[in-house]
Parts: structure tokens; sequence; C-alpha cells
């Protein structure tokens, strides 16, 4: 049977791929949050993922406002990945998996998730900029499904719909009857705000919130509106939904490997973290 | 709760389906600028550009002045804006700085200042 090994959790703000297209990682400014990564990728090559299931949030690259769905996932063989508006050059993005697609599909709609599924899908800095940092400088060596959540346009899912949406995702995942490695992501956040006469605004108080409750208590997460998780954490930190659903992914029980915070990445306050399962791999003494 | 139960948050505007329905036809063209043929026609002639969306008067106000909470107002989303603005060579620092009315230096430094009072790095556990 397949194992669910854990979860990768990062912030995906644009200008990480400016900064990887120009080399930055190791300026002044770049450099703590890049330092996140190497106990990752260690982590990840004791684990070897054969599978990513991602969940993020499209920026209008994919989606306009014309069909906008609440809850999308990709069925397709393939993925691609292109400009958004800034001419940045497109990342590599892994082969589609569509049998687990159409797999979770399948368990979702049974649980009574009306979702959208997409068999031409485009997926944009949310999706391409964790793979990159994980894998940097190739196509990651897994299959992906991406799982896209509406985060632009209000009315957004609750995060308690999102936690119970990863959680169907994850029973999906452990009665798939393939021997993969899987691996759950969650991107955006975490507190930050682009638009307003409050741009600028980060929430370290609430970010720590989230972080200390992803593990060990997720529903915590659940406890605040959409609305006042915007209030907590700005009109983009609600990308936090994208977080809360991975985590549901991972079932029941899930601890943390790894943590990193560094404020400020761009406008936003950047976080990094590792969740593993006790599907997990021992790492191997060295 | 329903939205409109909801407090407004100060300096904050939700992007709800009045936003999406009012600013339908701005966000249309900024998302047209994923297409870098689009960005360089808007550069080229940006009257007759926006000609071919149908932007309303304060939408097309809003761009000529290249003023974002305005474009905000007229329900522009900041995902679609931020297209336009990398075409008018705005970053999200120059957005925040003329939202806030702050210059482009305070408001970076206001950014770096939310950093104090954390502890920046990693923590291992387990």
């Amino acid at each position: 049977m397949a194992k669910v090994v854990g979860g990768v959790f990062t912030s995906h703000v644009p200008a990480i791929g400016g900064a990887i297209a120009r080399g930055a990682q190791e300026e002044p400014y770049w450099k703590p949050f890049f330092d996140a990564w190497p106990p990752v990728r260690q982590w990840l090559d004791v684990q070897q993922p054969d599978v990513v299931i991602m969940f993020y949030n499209d920026h209008g690259l994919n989606f306009f406002l014309d069909k906008l769905p609440t809850f999308a996932v990709g069925a397709a063989a393939t993925y691609r990945n292109e400009d958004e508006g800034w001419g940045l050059p497109a990342f590599p993005i892994p082969a589609g998996h569509p049998e687990l697609s159409w797999a979770i599909i399948e368990q979702l709609v049974a649980d009574e998730f009306d979702i959208t599924t997409c068999q031409d899908m485009l997926v944009d800095h949310a999706a391409s900029i964790p793979l990159a940092l994980a894998w940097p400088g190739r196509t990651a060596p897994v299959r992906i499904v991406p799982i896209a959540i509406n985060t632009v346009q209000h009315p957004l899912p609750s995060a308690k719909r999102c936690l119970a949406l990863g959680r169907s995702v994850g029973r999906a995942l452990t009665q798939w009857p393939g021997n993969e490695r899987i691996l759950v992501m969650g991107t955006g956040g975490l507190s930050h705000q682009l638009d307003g006469e409050r741009a600028g605004f980060m929430n370290p108080e609430y970010d720590a919130f989230c972080m200390d409750n992803l593990a060990v208590d997720p529903d915590a997460l659940t406890r605040h509106s959409v609305h006042e998780i915007v209030e907590l954490s700005g009109t983009q930190g609600v990308e936090i939904l994208n977080w809360i659903a991975a985590r549901g992914a991972l079932g029941a029980s899930a601890s943390e490997v790894s943590r990193t915070y560094h404020i400020p990445i761009s406008n936003t306050a950047a976080a990094v973290m590792v969740l593993e399962t006790e599907a997990a791999k021992a790492p191997v003494p060295a | 709760m329903a939205t409109s139960a909801n407090q407004p948050i100060p300096g904050t505007h939700i992007f709800d389906g009045h936003a999406a329905q009012r600013g339908y036809a701005l966000n249309a063209m900024c998302f047209s600028f994923n297409e870098a043929a689009n960005r360089e026609a808007f550069a080229r002639d940006e009257a007759a550009y926006i000609d071919r969306f149908n932007l309303t008067p304060a939408q097309r106000d809003a761009v000529a002045q290249r003023n974002v909470l305005q474009m905000i107002a007229a329900g522009g989303n900041i995902y679609y804006l931020a297209k336009l603005a990398g075409i008018l060579g705005l970053n999200v620092q120059d957005v925040g700085a003329q939202q806030t009315g702050m210059s482009v230096e305070a408001f970076k430094q206001m950014l770096l200042d939310q950093a104090n009072g954390i502890t920046s790095g990693e923590t291992a556990h387990g």
C-alpha cells in the first residue's frame, strides 16, 4: 500500500523564483530563507517520495474570474508552468499521476466535496517554486497531483472545510493500492498583505499560533472564520488555507521535523516547515 | 457568518462578489498580460489596448494615474494588478509604498522592522 510520509509547507512568494533565476540564494537578503532548504532536502533524500500532492492557490495563470472553482483537482498526465506576466523563466513541472488523481476525485466526491476536475491545467509559481526549492536545478523526481484552492475571490472555503478536504484526500491516499511514497505540500503565506492601506501587514504572533498547532492540533486553525484569518494574517495570509488542507491529508498524527520562520521575503513573513508521519523512514545515522 | 455581518478591517479591501463584478474588465485586461505580446501591445499604445477591454471610466482614470488604491476601489484584484504593475516597473514594495503613503525606503524599512522580536532561523525538533 502507498505510504504518506509527510508534508513540506512553504511560502511561495514570486520573488523567490526571481532570486532562483538570478542565483541570489547566497545574498544576505535571501540567505536566511534559502538556508531553510538543505535540511528539507536531506529529509527528502531519506524519504524518497515518488508522488507530491500539491495544495496551492492559482494567482491568475490557469484560472480567471470567468470560471473560478473553489476546489480544483488536476487530473492531467502533464502540467506546465508559464509566464505569469513578469517574463520570469518557467520552471520544469514533473509529470502528473492521473490514476491517483481520479482515485482522489472519487474519494472527494464520495465524501460530498463538489470539486472541479482539470485535465488541462497550468500550474503557477505557488506550485513551481516549492518544487524548485525542494529539488533545485532539475525536474522534481516525482509525479504530481495539484489541488488548487480558491484564496482569491471571496467567499473562500472555510478553514474547517479545507481541513476536511485534506482529510478526504488523505483517505484516498491511504487506500491507494500502489506502492508509492507520497509527500504532501502546502504552499503560501504566512502572514502578508499586498493591497490596501494596510499593505505590509504581518503578524508573527498568529503565524506562531499556526506553526505551533499545525502538527499537533490542526483543528485549532479552523476556529477562525476566513474573515478573522484575513484580519489576523492579511488579505494574502489567508493562503494558510492551503497549509491547513495539506495538513489534513497527512492523517491524524504528524510530528514536526523542522521549522524556519523569517521576516521579510518581499512583503511576506516566510516560513518553511516539515512534518512527518509514522510511515516516514528514520534517518540513517551518520 | 455572512460577509455582510463582518466588521470592516481597517485598510483592507475584501475582494468579494461585488468587487469581482465591478472589476471584471480591469482584471480581464490584467489577466491578458500573462502573454508577453499583450504586455508589449499595452506599452506600445496604452489607450488602444485599454479600449479593447471596455474599462469603466473609474478604471481608466486609475490606470492613467497609476493609482493602485483607485484600481482596487474600481474592483481590481491585487493578484491581477501585479501583472500590470510589472509593466509599469513597480514591484510589490513600490505598490505597498504607494498605498500606504510611505516612501519606498520607509516601506521597506517597515517590513524589515517587523522582524524585531522574532527569532529568525531554524528550530529543529525531535
